[in-house]
């Protein structure tokens, strides 16, 4: 019985990670074309993701639209998750639920209807469009990590405070936001990592204009292989495990996973 | 007093609500207003009300493309929930440490863009780097040979993409179910095998049902695999959907589709947790 577990969890983290070490192998060939095993082994993919300008100018605004798609999108969840923790407003749920919508429809849909909106009003391919895009598509991220900070806020130390003439600002400033602030970072954490690796909403609001990293590998695909997007898939998978990594040490990754109450 | 409470509270909420309205019911709207609207000589559209790009979809080719991306990702959702469903039974029972670690492996790996899971596995279908490569260095086959384009290209791929969701569907559930009746089953004598088929299958359908359902609707949502690992017939409703969108600039027809594919997603989700959530 242990064996047959056993053999399970290897073929397993196999089938799962397997892929993984195939890209990684190839990213470190020292030649032009992909090869497995590899032939020869180089650091020259990564050096080009840095020196090649098209590459270089990709990773930048992606890493620009992310960061900025993932603060606005907290700044949007913000007041609401605050207002249905606070007072438990219908209101504020009933915007609760049309924010976290947008994450559960299929990604396409959302961005034709950016690309019809963006492009009745006469927006065309501006980098803010694509901005707003990920911060509506992913606002059900931090919408639903504030919550569960929020959730984590003892009540009793609350009225504990005001017993002791905390006012309202004093008790949000020295009670809730160090107790949320993780969760909240861990909202805008999710957000930032999604929207780098997005590409259909990008696509279709910015994909003329603005060529962000996932849009100029698929283009690059179509002409065929070069080992520099083998390189980009690792050096992403890193970013994602450190982000991820950060969330587990500075908050609750059990909790946001929903694995207690 | 409390009247102007509840008035800065709604307050607060102003820069919030403009934008969810501004930049999801009015975007939304427009799909649906977009979907019957009349197209105009120069290429162009104008709103109005015309069913000839729904009329358009009811040929059978479109038919045909709807019942198939809805069966491959009927299919996916099975095959990856029954990969995932053993391994996260698993991992809620390892230590704290394994099981972080675990987790933030997965999650990376989760949120890896579907163009870079893509090509990962363009290169493993490869003639010349890839699974074909490891099986005629070990002898199994004679010659290596390209995998892709092909359905099973296509399925692997997404069951590959769909994993790691599993794993997060099902661990909330996993993670709270009650070992004790794993505990009870044991003392009176069932197998290990027993009790995982006869516990802890039974005790966690809800949360396979809804995790079935929700892989359904994000494999659905795939856009790169099915073009960079298929032939054209493999395309699924939301490839045919960015097609006509970026590449015919029709965007009526692309709406009408868009409208058909949440109509699909929406009717299985309904019907699937009608009938899977009874009992």
């Amino acid at each position: 019985m242990k064996l047959l577990r056993n053999a399970y969890l290897i073929i397993f983290a196999i089938y799962l990670i397997g892929p993984i070490f195939v890209i990684t192998a190839v990213s470190f060939n020292s030649k032009k074309f992909l090869a497995f095993p590899p032939k020869g082994f180089s650091f020259r993919w990564y050096a080009e993701i840095f020196i090649d300008n098209g590459w270089f100018n990709s990773l930048i605004s992606s890493l620009l639209i992310a960061a900025a798609s993932a603060i606005l999108a907290v700044l949007i969840a913000l007041p609401v998750a605050y207002a249905v923790w606070k007072s438990g407003l219908r209101y504020a749920k009933a915007l609760f639920s049309l924010g976290v919508a947008p994450f559960i429809l299929p990604p396409v849909i959302m961005a034709l209807a950016f690309l019809l909106l963006f492009s009745s009003i006469g927006m065309n391919g501006l980098m803010i469009n694509v901005i707003i895009a990920h911060a509506m598509f992913l606002l059900a991220l931090p919408l639903v990590t504030i919550s569960l900070g929020l959730e984590s806020v003892d009540r009793a130390l609350l009225e504990a405070a005001q017993t002791m003439g905390a006012d309202g600002k004093t008790v949000f400033r020295t009670v809730i936001l160090p107790i949320a602030a993780p969760f909240a970072f861990a909202g805008f954490a999710f957000c930032f990592v999604l929207s780098l690796n997005e590409y259909i909403i990008a696509l279709m609001t910015v994909g003329f204009t603005v060529e962000t990293l996932p849009i100029k590998i698929f283009n690059a695909l179509r002409y065929g292989y070069t080992p520099v997007i083998a390189s980009i898939a690792v050096l992403f998978l890193l970013i994602n495990v450190v982000v991820f990594g950060l969330i587990a040490k500075f908050s609750n990754l059990s909790r946001i996973l929903g694995a207690m109450d | 007093m409390s009247n102007n409470k509840s008035l800065s509270q709604y307050i607060t909420l102003v820069p919030s609500s403009v934008m969810i309205g501004v930049f999801f019911m009015v975007p939304f709207v427009l799909i649906i207003m977009a979907s019957v609207a009349v197209k105009t000589p120069d290429g162009d559209f104008s709103y109005g009300f015309d069913l000839t790009h729904f009329e358009r979809f009811m040929t059978w080719f479109y038919i045909e493309r709807a019942l198939f991306s809805a069966a491959m990702c009927a299919l996916i959702s099975c095959i990856s929930l029954l990969i995932a469903f053993p391994f996260t039974y698993m991992l809620t029972q390892f230590k704290e440490r394994t099981k972080t670690l675990w987790l933030i492996y997965i999650l990376a790996q989760l949120s890896l863009s579907e163009v870079l899971i893509a090509f990962s596995w363009q290169v493993l279908f490869s003639r010349k780097a890839g699974i074909g490569n490891i099986l005629e260095y070990t002898g199994i086959i004679e010659k290596s040979f390209a995998m892709a384009p092909s359905a099973g290209a296509v399925i692997a791929a997404l069951v590959y993409l769909a994993v790691p969701f599993a794993i997060l569907l099902l661990y909330p559930a996993l993670s709270r179910m009650d070992r004790s009746l794993i505990e009870a089953a044991r003392t009176l004598g069932t197998s290990t095998l027993g009790t995982f088929f006869r516990i802890v299958i039974p005790v966690n359908r809800s949360a396979l049902v809804s995790s079935s359902v929700t892989i359904f609707v994000l494999t659905l949502g795939a856009i790169i695999v099915p073009q960079v690992l298929g032939k054209p017939e493999h395309w699924t409703l939301s490839v045919l959907i960015t097609d006509q969108a970026i590449f015919n600039f029709n965007l009526p027809f692309a709406s009408a589709l868009a409208v058909v594919l949440l109509l699909l997603s929406g009717s299985v989700v309904a019907a699937v947790m009608k009938f899977g959530g009874e009992k």
